[in-house]
């Protein structure tokens, strides 16, 4: 009886401890992990076990996130937002430099990179401030919105981190997006957009149009930013259908590729699985994505709606940027590749990103009644 | 204002999830054509990028073909040895560079005035060694910091040597590192695919007449390397071919006993095998240490070769141009017996000088040497008898024949920059003066000629050349000094002069009677002190070149200064009636050749056909005259 009464216990510990994880989410996650942990130890078999700890800490925040409802995090909008401000003056005014960008804020204890924070802190924001306007949001709301998520985007892209910009960027375009800036209006910024670019090009130095010009056509500077992606795009189309196999391509293992096992763990990856690896991962994120979108609709109010809109299109937009950029049809950002690049502060935020569409998903039906 | 309508709210975000999702799957639709392009229709050129990138052809530079005497005596080889090398384009500050190094291996002064030679020198790109000939427990020190020195490396490398130093130097020569004058003649010869990996090409002497001989074929290895360059396996290998190995017609030791036969004077010795025109010995003295410029010679060094007074690497027997003297004396003998215009027995009559427009020209001995035949005229070197000869016989008749003997003309041997030497003729007068009124020759210009003095200007080895060749009784060989080439694989020898090359129409009785008052010279002429006690039947000719003009007084050795005192000359060739051996002597401000050069010929002599070695140079034999009975 006791032993009965005893396992009983630990199915009922268990049942509660993965009660709040969304199945469908969780396998396709576990699949990318798993692909990841195949891959880090093709391109780096030394930071393996390293990546197994950062899976292991983003696996318990997820956890923890999946369990906190809503409105909680609604509540931690506001705050988390001017936290992420605060910090991105600081790093602005006192951060320290490495390679060449001021992106770190050093602690005391830790060293912090507070931009990460922001790509979640910016559509939590944004969902909470249209989830506030109880009428049908306005221009003006947009417009509050846009700045609201222009003033952080312009610190982070001063530092400068390109690739974090964007992402914070297009996290927050989500959030209007699904909240309803007409059609009309986004039209009139693309060709606003694209009037300014001659402008703009105009008041550039040589320098910075150089740069520019690089960043479009890698081949005008082969021994600089070029060779990675000379490189990566040789390494991806050795690969061929099949690939090399699994630590056999000569690209990764003779260190042709940069980076290899961050931003340019793509190039490892299909190098050595081919166009079916590729394929495998597309479907992977698209399957990934499909889920999340699907939680979007079915979320029970606008905040959450809008919050699980947007974290799933910024899986849509680490893969698509990095994928893009590895291949050679994007210019070259600092965005890695979601849940397989290494690096603990990513894959901590992504799975925070998993963790709230999981709170979403399970906290659906309370909300309703 | 407008009021949520919950589902109508709804129904529109839903739509938008649906555009974005219409998005995701065109963005990702877009990248798998990317993938499809790259991994399918592109895959052949990507794969074969990727196999450029990662095999790099690495060239096997081969073991350089030895240098042997006649009896297989090693003049050069190889030996292997690390360096400490710089690539300098990929160092930043280079002496802050070799400051570092210094911490850890010892590296002198002139080995960075060294590196600085070569750096000047070299083509970009090249890794150039600071230092060389490494211990192992340098090797072990740098290996441990090596992380701090990018660009910095220790190889190992084949080195040429030469062991015995500045013996044989001049013919020998020697190998530095390959500059942009090598490069083009490597191109010229299309070696340019075989040369890639090789540092050295020969500068002077054997090694840059036989630098494609030498060489051998590169091999290549393919190697895998790393995106840093570091090779990480090899996927091939074609093993490299060794360059062949010269074997000489020169006999070292002989070459040894020649050399130190000089003593501390300057000069040049040939000998030559008559009967194939190997040479047996060739001496260029002083010379020096080839193997200073192997790894690149340094800056001081350099300077002491080329500033020394006794210029060290001018290689005299065969750019030295020095008049015969006297020794010209047999061949102006054997010209007029071939033309017809002296018998040996006709006598002449010599008062002492020889009158000539009104002008003396002056017999050394002082009242003449009386009545005198041919015999007479070359054991005791009558002057008179052939400034007569000379005006007889006529410039153009003097000068074609000693052509034919190979004087004026490059003799051919197999090294290079031979000089031609001034063999005097009308013609010649003409191309080499530019004012009209020099370029006439003057009757009485010819008649010095005869006694070798005048325009005459020969190098020691067209004089050894010719004496072999009277001693061949006019059958001419190139005078050679590679015996034969061999294939280091296959062991298969190319012999390399093998045939005459012409026959001089020479009587056998006129050769006779040079060959008989030759013999004389050394038996009871000018010759004889040197050659006194010999157990060989010898032929000799002393000579005594002016280099300072005495305008009528008498020449005194003491008076004028060393560098203007008479250079001795000596020629010779023995066994008199069946010769192994000919050879030419020049001693520079010898003084007499009876004093200076005939006794070096002596020992050069007693050790080919007697092997007796002697005990220290040859002796200046004050007491010995250029005529005897003065």
């Amino acid at each position: 009886m006791n032993r009965d009464r005893g396992l009983g216990m630990i199915r009922d510990l268990a049942q509660r401890l993965v009660a709040p994880i969304d199945p469908p989410l969780m396998l396709i996650a576990g699949l990318l992990v798993l692909l990841a942990i195949g891959v880090m130890g093709s391109a780096s078999p030394e930071r393996l076990n390293a990546q197994l700890m950062n899976v292991a800490v983003a696996l318990v925040v997820m956890r923890a996130l999946a369990q906190i409802p809503p409105q909680r995090l609604m509540h931690l909008a506001v705050p988390v937002y001017l936290l992420g401000m605060l910090l991105l003056v600081a790093v602005a005014l006192f951060g320290d430099v490495s390679k060449g960008a001021r992106r770190w804020l050093n602690l005391g204890f830790m060293r912090a990179q507070p931009s990460e924070l922001m790509k979640i802190a910016m559509p939590l924001l944004l969902a909470w401030f249209f989830q506030q306007r109880e009428a049908m949001p306005r221009l003006r709301d947009y417009g509050i919105a846009a700045v609201l998520l222009l003033l952080p985007v312009a610190l982070i892209a001063r530092q400068p981190d390109l690739g974090t910009a964007i992402l914070v960027l297009a996290a927050g375009f989500y959030v209007i997006f699904f909240a309803g800036l007409s059609w009309k209006i986004m039209a009139g910024m693309v060709v606003a957009g694209l009037a300014a670019a001659p402008l703009a090009w105009n008041l550039l130095h040589d320098y910075q149009r150089n740069r520019i010009i690089t960043l479009f056509d890698p081949e005008k500077d082969p021994l600089g930013k070029g060779f990675h992606i000379i490189q990566s795009t040789i390494a991806i189309g050795s690969g061929g259908i099949f690939g090399k196999g699994w630590r056999e391509g000569t690209q990764a293992q003779l260190e042709f590729i940069p980076e290899r096992h961050t931003d340019f763990i793509f190039a490892v990856f299909s190098e050595e699985f081919g166009l079916f690896g590729n394929l495998l991962l597309l479907v992977l994120y698209a399957l990934l994505i499909g889920r999340g979108l699907m939680i979007a609709a079915n979320a029970a109010t606008l905040f959450s709606r809008l919050l699980a809109g947007a974290v799933t299109m910024i899986f849509f937009t680490y893969a698509f940027v990095n994928m893009g950029m590895v291949s050679g049809i994007l210019p070259v950002v600092g965005v890695p590749l979601p849940l397989i690049s290494y690096g603990g502060t990513a894959l901590v935020t992504l799975f925070i990103g998993i963790g709230i569409l999981m709170s979403i998903h399970g906290h659906r039906m309370l909300v309703q009644k | 204002m407008e009021f949520k309508n919950p589902q109508e709210e709804l129904e529109r975000f839903r739509s938008r999830l649906a555009v974005a999702g219409g998005f995701v799957l065109f963005c990702f639709t877009l990248l798998f054509i990317r993938f499809v392009w790259l991994q399918i229709i592109q895959h052949d050129y990507y794969q074969t990028r990727a196999e450029d990138n990662r095999i790099s052809l690495v060239p096997i530079v081969p073991n350089r073909g030895l240098i042997l005497d006649r009896n297989g005596v090693v003049l050069a080889l190889n030996y292997s040895a690390y360096t400490l090398e710089i690539t300098p384009s990929k160092i930043g500050d280079l002496e802050q560079v070799i400051d570092g190094l210094e911490q850890i291996i010892d590296i002198q002064p002139k080995d960075r005035k060294r590196f600085k030679k070569l750096l000047d020198e070299s083509r970009n790109f090249e890794s150039l060694p600071i230092r060389t000939r490494l211990t192992d427990e340098e090797v072990a020190k740098f290996i441990a910091h090596r992380y701090r020195f990018p660009g910095v490396d220790i190889k190992a490398r084949l080195f040429r040597q030469y062991p015995g130093g500045a013996f044989a130097s001049h013919l020998l020569g020697y190998i530095g590192r390959v500059n942009d004058r090598d490069l083009e003649k490597i191109e010229e010869k299309e070696q340019d695919a075989n040369y890639r990996g090789t540092e050295h090409f020969g500068k002077t002497g054997l090694e840059q007449r036989y630098e494609f001989e030498l060489h051998g074929n590169t091999g290549f290895e393919q190697v895998e390397v790393d995106a840093g360059g570091r090779a990480v396996r090899t996927l091939a290998r074609t093993a490299p071919v060794a360059g062949n190995n010269l074997t000489l017609t020169v006999d070292a030791e002989l070459q040894r006993i020649a050399e130190q036969a000089f003593g501390d004077r300057r000069g040049a010795l040939v000998a030559i095998e008559p009967s194939t025109g190997g040479i047996l010995a060739l001496v260029a003295v002083p010379n020096y240490d080839p193997n200073l410029f192997v790894d690149g010679i340094d800056t001081q060094n350099w300077k002491e070769l080329n500033e020394s007074p006794d210029k060290p690497m001018v290689n005299r027997a065969l750019n030295g141009a020095y008049p015969p003297g006297s020794t010209f004396k047999p061949f102006m003998a054997l010209g007029a017996l071939t033309i017809g215009k002296r018998r040996s027995e006709q006598l002449i009559s010599d008062p002492g000088f020889f009158n000539f427009g009104g002008h003396h020209f002056r017999d050394d001995k002082k009242g003449g040497h009386g009545m005198v035949d041919m015999y007479q005229s070359i054991v005791q070197s009558c002057d008179t008898y052939y400034y007569m000869l000379a005006n007889d016989m006529g410039i153009d008749n003097i000068s074609a024949f000693m052509g034919q003997l190979g004087l004026g003309s490059r003799t051919g041997i197999d090294i290079d920059g031979e000089s031609e030497g001034v063999l005097p003729s009308q013609e010649w007068k003409r191309k080499r003066f530019k004012k009209p009124e020099q370029q006439k020759w003057y009757a009485g210009e010819t008649i010095s000629i005869g006694i070798g003095q005048g325009y005459n200007a020969y190098t020691p080895i067209q004089l050894a050349h010719a004496t072999a060749i009277l001693a061949n009784n006019g059958v001419v060989f190139r005078p050679h000094l590679v015996k034969f080439i061999a294939d280091t694989r296959t062991g298969a020898r190319t012999l390399i002069e093998p045939q005459p090359t012409r026959k001089l129409g020479l009587k056998a009785e006129h050769v006779e009677v040079i060959r008989n008052a030759m013999v004389g010279v050394n038996k009871e002429g000018t010759g004889a002190r040197a050659f006194a006690g010999a157990e060989y039947v010898s032929a000799g000719k002393t000579g005594t070149a002016q280099v300072y003009s005495l305008k009528g007084a008498d020449y005194k050795a003491g008076s004028v200064k060393h560098e203007l005192r008479d250079h001795a000359l000596f020629i010779a060739f023995a066994p008199a009636d069946a010769p192994k051996i000919a050879l030419a002597v020049l001693v520079e401000n010898g003084g007499f050749g009876a004093q200076a050069a005939a006794p070096i010929a002596r020992q050069v002599l007693d050790y080919y056909l007697l092997g007796k070695r002697p005990k220290a140079p040859a002796p200046i034999d004050e007491a010995a005259v250029e005529e005897d009975e003065e």
